[in-house]
């Protein structure tokens, strides 16, 4: 209907596309109504940054203007849609748990993707071209993975949807994840356009908002959650939490949570969360001069947490001085960033499905192509009270019969598949291979033993890298830090409210 | 901003009080204390700023300090030039420091965040963790917010993209 739009405020700037709803032509075919759709959709977007053109006083006839005519594009949209697909299709939910941005016309569209194809209830491992799972299903045929299905159980947090995350939610609804929670806070710029996952087309959309559009429309089977929000500060901290918990018992509803954000104050936010939460949580990361990549896996209690081990410019007292940068970008490739979400959403699936072996670090570097692998025991004297505590839970956990009698089960059936062969036919020297001896407790990384007296004896040879000295000793807070307060809140308030008036 | 603090910020940074109470927003009982700690700091801090002549902004605390306001300003050329900052304490305060806003410069300099977030030096965050938690909001306005004033109001003048408010 030409001229929708017409009557909106001769003084906005604002130039109405033409929007001509055209009625399926018999013989139109379904690939002309979807191109249709597309554009459609694409015209909504262009009207909603036109909106945010116009003239602050005009603007409210023109957003129930706008409102209405919206309104019955998106009927018509719809009606559309489901002329096609035999279920319609489905807008991404937006749970945006932060502040609305103001200012916006978030009107009665989300950005919804368009399906291709219906929702499919069951994975089915028929071979036919029409069958988007019949890859995956495979995976049990060539006996790597036992029932691949499961993947339509799991739920993931991806935190982050940058590089790496974006690129990461991709590969999992590809793979069929059950649901998919993400977080970011951010829009899409130009600027981002040298990594994958995000087009041109979707700049000024938030990060969520984007990739919750285009997975949609991969895989229409893949529950999609987005939050726009920041979670490090108080507000978001607690939002955050509670988006992660089932309301009824308190527990976690997600089976991983994957950070794949660019700073440390996100990554500590997320090792607090998850450590509250007794959250298994994978945890990425790529240099700034984008030649090196890294994923780790973190168990509460069980593997270091992310406070365990203090960046490595404190733990060997480099001088900050020597750091030389200048620029406040971070260079980035689209390669190491593929690399990093491949190596990222490979862990969680062997994690989450339970076959081949799940690293507990695994690097990159680039230029030499070296991938080195190791395991970070937990530092008994952390930080984090929390971490601490769980190390003594999982102890526990692991010296109860149950426990006990289920390693060894493990143990034993590894050895089962491993003595199907035997290795050497003949053992002319007699060689004998001599049960280990028992695990005595680990050792700490970057204990300041001698400060804090703890006693741990090291092998001859071996030294603790971490420096001896903290920053500040006690002596130095007993003559330089803030006396005993007497005065209350209120006062010091008053106080400082004082001197601002001076 | 390759350079170090220069010696009259260190000379500064080691007249304030260190933080002795290890709580974030989210220690219910703990955080009164520390609270009463960094504002104790920091009329510590404006007073010796005001003694030596170098009063260089005003702070208040909203919502019961999980956000700080106030007022900064930098002389150049004789000319005094007054912006507004703003900040959350993180949820993870004190371990991670806050991220100081001035949102009426944003886009004026490459050394910002969206949002307004100074960036601030390379030598800000590695300090803060080696003295976390006993370093506090004076210390984050000390070694964060001034540095940063020195190093872009300058810079920002000659480009011409501010001007002081009359």
């Amino acid at each position: 209907r030409k001229g929708a739009l017409g009557k909106l405020g001769s003084r906005s700037r604002m130039e109405a596309p033409e929007l001509s709803i055209e009625r399926n032509t018999p013989g139109s075919g379904g690939g002309g109504s979807i191109n249709r759709a597309v554009e459609l959709t694409g015209d909504l977007r262009r009207l909603q940054e036109s909106v945010e053109q116009l003239d602050a006083g005009q603007l409210q006839t023109n957003v129930q203007q706008l409102a209405l005519s919206v309104q019955s594009i998106t009927d018509k949209l719809q009606a559309t849609l489901s002329l096609l697909c035999a279920a319609p299709a489905a807008p991404a939910p937006n749970s945006s748990a932060g502040t609305a941005v103001p200012g916006q016309v978030s009107a009665t569209s989300t950005p919804a993707g368009v399906a291709v194809r219906s929702r499919i209830n069951k994975m089915s491992a028929e071979v036919v071209d029409s069958n988007p799972y019949s890859r995956l299903m495979a995976l049990q045929r060539m006996g790597i993975v036992k029932d691949y299905e499961r993947i339509r159980d799991k739920t993931v947090a991806i935190v982050g949807m940058g590089g790496v995350g974006s690129v990461a939610a991709e590969m999992l609804t590809r793979c069929g994840i059950g649901r998919l929670l993400m977080y970011d806070y951010d829009k899409v710029e130009l600027a981002n356009m040298n990594r994958l996952f995000f087009r041109p087309e979707q700049c000024g959309m938030t990060k969520t908002d984007a990739a919750a559009q285009t997975l949609s429309g991969i895989n229409p089977d893949v529950e999609l959650e987005s939050y726009t929000m920041n979670i490090t500060t108080v507000q978001g901290f607690e939002a955050f939490m509670a988006s992660l918990v089932d309301a009824t018992t308190g527990q976690s509803r997600v089976d991983l949570v994957l950070s794949c954000v660019d700073n440390f104050e996100a990554r500590i936010t997320i090792n607090q969360v998850c450590l509250e939460l007794e959250q298994v949580w994978m945890e990425s990361g790529v240099s700034e001069d984008a030649v090196s990549g890294h994923i780790q896996l973190l168990i509460p209690g069980e593997t270091a947490c992310f406070s365990c081990v203090p960046p490595l410019v404190v733990a060997s007292g480099i001088d900050e001085r020597t750091l030389k940068r200048e620029g406040v970008c971070a260079a980035s490739l689209p390669t190491t960033m593929g690399i990093t979400a491949g190596l990222l959403v490979q862990n969680a699936l062997k994690h989450m499905l339970d076959f081949g072996h799940v690293s507990r670090y695994l690097g990159y570097n680039a230029l030499k192509d070296f991938f080195p692998t190791m395991e970070i025991k937990p530092n008994v004297t952390c930080s984090n009270s929390h971490c601490v505590a769980l190390q003594g839970v999982v102890m526990l956990r692991k010296q109860t019969p149950e426990a006990v009698a289920a390693a060894r089960a493990k143990l034993e059936e590894e050895l089962r598949v491993e003595a199907e062969v035997p290795v050497h036919d003949t053992n002319d020297w007699g060689i004998q291979v001599m049960p280990e001896p028992a695990e005595t407790s680990s050792i700490p990384q970057g204990d300041s033993s001698t400060e804090k007296g703890m006693g741990q004896q090291l092998a001859a040879g071996l030294e603790f890298s971490m420096p001896a000295q903290q920053a500040v000793s006690a002596a130095t807070l007993q003559a330089e830090g803030v006396g005993e307060i007497e005065t209350g809140v209120d006062d010091l308030m008053a106080q400082l409210s004082a001197l601002n008036r001076k | 901003m390759a350079e170090s603090f220069d010696a009259g910020t260190r000379e500064r940074v080691q007249k304030l009080a260190l933080m002795r109470c290890n709580a974030g927003p989210r220690d219910k009982g703990a955080w009164e204390t520390r609270l009463k700690e960094e504002l104790t700091a920091l009329i510590q801090y404006i007073q010796l700023n005001k003694e030596t002549d170098m009063d260089w902004f005003t702070i208040e605390p909203r919502n019961g300090g999980l956000g700080w306001a106030g007022k900064c300003w930098y002389i150049h050329n004789l000319i005094k030039y007054e912006f507004d900052f703003q900040f959350e304490i993180p949820a993870t305060y004190p371990l991670t420091a806050p991220e100081i806003e001035l949102p009426e410069l944003e886009g004026k300099t490459a050394k910002m965040y969206r949002g307004g977030k100074i960036c601030l030096t390379i030598h800000f965050k590695p300090l803060w963790a080696k003295n976390s938690p006993h370093f506090g909001i004076a210390h984050a306005l000390c070694l964060g917010l001034a540095p940063w004033l020195a190093a872009e109001v300058p810079y920002m003048v000659e480009a011409g993209v501010i001007a002081p408010k009359v």
